[in-house]
Order: structure tokens, then C-alpha cells, then sequence
């Protein structure tokens, strides 16, 4: 392994599903919350339509799902606070950073790449 | 070097868990470890005990238990995307009343807190997903 892993964060957890639809959003988190209480340090990376899991004023869903918001608002308590978001996705669904539920980072193709690069572990949702 | 991998789709639905058993079989003959298969999300399907595909389609769940006999592979479920989908171990059958189990060993329920230790205990971890 290189020698500069041992500085890297641990775990970057992406997300790439809109939340209600599928389980892949409400998956991607419980992993990154479980890598938390396990004492790793956590980032997210909210891609594509990914984007909308952070839209204010979520309700839990017409079919009977928990919904993830409430998932979402835990987050600082298991102090993962590092939470990135895809500017072009943002921009193409008409939305801006300062309309979402918690602040973010936004990220371009460049930073993407970035982030990839310096955590040890990346996951996909 | 120690590998894992984390399966995601299921099987017969999606390729993910063909390409993860053949990604699999890759690793032990080049000689590398294949520590643990961690079957999450629609993935845990590969574990159906019940699982009866036609006779000239490959057995996912029986290639995953083969697999496990010779490499000593852990063959494991997360037990939160399992329940949901109605796959208990007998443990877990009798606890929620049912009358018969869908999964059984090698295949192992276990939590997400395996996937994370795998992450950092292996070399590698792989992800095949739909």
C-alpha cells in the first residue's frame, strides 16, 4: 500500500439514488452511519440524483418508507459532517446549494476526482 | 493479497452476482485469499436455500457454498436486508414465528459492521452492483 494511506480519510460513501424510489439511499446510509459508530472517519457524496435526498420538507413517503430526512439530521451526531454535493447535478435538477437541508460542499469534476483519491475506502449507492 | 467483495444484486435479475462469482473464482486461482462474500441490498438473494434454477443455468447459491467448502470463504448476509426479504436462518424462523427457514450455513445472517470490518481488514474490497 502507498506509504501516505495512514493520512487518508477512511471511507467515502456515494450516493447516487433519489430517496422513496429505491433502498439504495437509505443502504448507502445505514453503511456510512455503522463505519461511523465504528469510529471511521466518514465523507458523503451526493451525485446525480442523489441530490434530492438533501430537498427540505421530506415527508416519509406515500408508500410506507421510513424516508431517509430524518436519517439525514442524525448525521452530525455520529459526527459525519464532511458532506459533498455534485455542483452540475444540483444545477441540472434547478436547484441551489443554499436551498438544501444541510450545508455542503459543492464539487466539480476536478474535486470529484480529488475525493476519490484521498480516502482509503470508497462505496457506491 | 486478501480480498472481499460485497454483492449487491440478485441473482438471475442482474449480472452482478454472475460477475462477483466469476471475479471470485478468478482470485483463489491466481492465489490470492478470498477472505469473505458480504451479500447486501437485493444481493442476499444469493443466499436462497430454496433456490431451484434450471438444470443449464449455473446454481448461484450452490457455486457461493462450493466455494466456501474449498477456500473457506465466509459467506456472509446482512441481516436487516435479509429479514425484509424473507430470508431467515432457522434461528431466526423460530423467532418470528415462521415455519420454515430460507437460508441456512454456510451462509451466515450477520450486521454492517462486517462489511466495514472487511474494508479494513482486507487488501481489496470489490463491489459488484446492478
Amino acid at each position: 500500500m502507498e506509504p501516505q494511506a495512514a493520512s487518508r480519510d477512511d471511507l467515502l460513501v456515494i450516493l447516487r439514488h433519489s430517496p422513496h424510489g429505491t433502498s439504495w439511499l437509505r443502504d448507502g446510509l445505514d453503511a456510512a452511519l455503522v463505519a461511523a459508530a465504528f469510529g471511521q472517519t466518514v465523507s458523503l457524496l451526493f451525485q446525480g440524483d442523489g441530490v434530492l435526498a438533501l430537498l427540505r420538507g421530506q415527508g416519509s413517503g406515500a408508500l410506507g418508507q421510513k424516508g431517509t430526512a430524518a436519517t439525514l439530521e442524525m448525521l452530525s451526531l455520529y459526527d459525519i459532517d464532511a458532506l459533498f454535493v455534485d455542483a452540475e447535478a444540483l444545477a441540472r435538477l434547478g436547484f441551489a446549494a443554499n436551498e438544501l437541508m444541510l450545508p455542503t460542499d459543492s464539487v466539480d469534476a476536478a474535486r470529484t476526482a480529488a475525493l476519490l483519491a484521498s480516502h482509503r475506502q470508497v462505496l457506491v449507492f | 493479497m486478501r480480498y472481499a467483495l460485497l454483492v449487491q444484486g440478485a441473482p438471475y435479475s442482474h449480472q452482478a452476482s454472475h460477475s462477483a462469482l466469476r471475479f471470485a473464482q478468478a482470485v483463489v486461482a491466481r492465489g490470492h485469499t478470498l477472505d469473505s462474500v458480504f451479500f447486501y441490498h437485493d444481493g442476499v438473494y444469493n443466499a436462497a436455500r430454496l433456490a431451484a434454477p434450471p438444470q443449464d443455468e449455473p446454481h448461484l447459491p450452490d457455486a457461493w457454498c462450493d466455494l466456501h467448502a474449498q477456500h473457506a470463504t465466509a459467506l456472509l448476509v446482512c441481516i436487516a436486508s435479509a429479514l425484509r426479504r424473507g430470508l431467515l436462518d432457522e434461528r431466526e424462523a423460530v423467532r418470528h414465528g415462521k415455519v420454515g427457514h430460507s437460508l441456512e450455513p454456510p451462509f451466515e445472517l450477520t450486521g454492517l459492521g462486517q462489511l466495514i470490518d472487511l474494508g479494513q481488514r482486507c487488501d481489496r474490497l470489490v463491489t459488484f452492483s446492478p
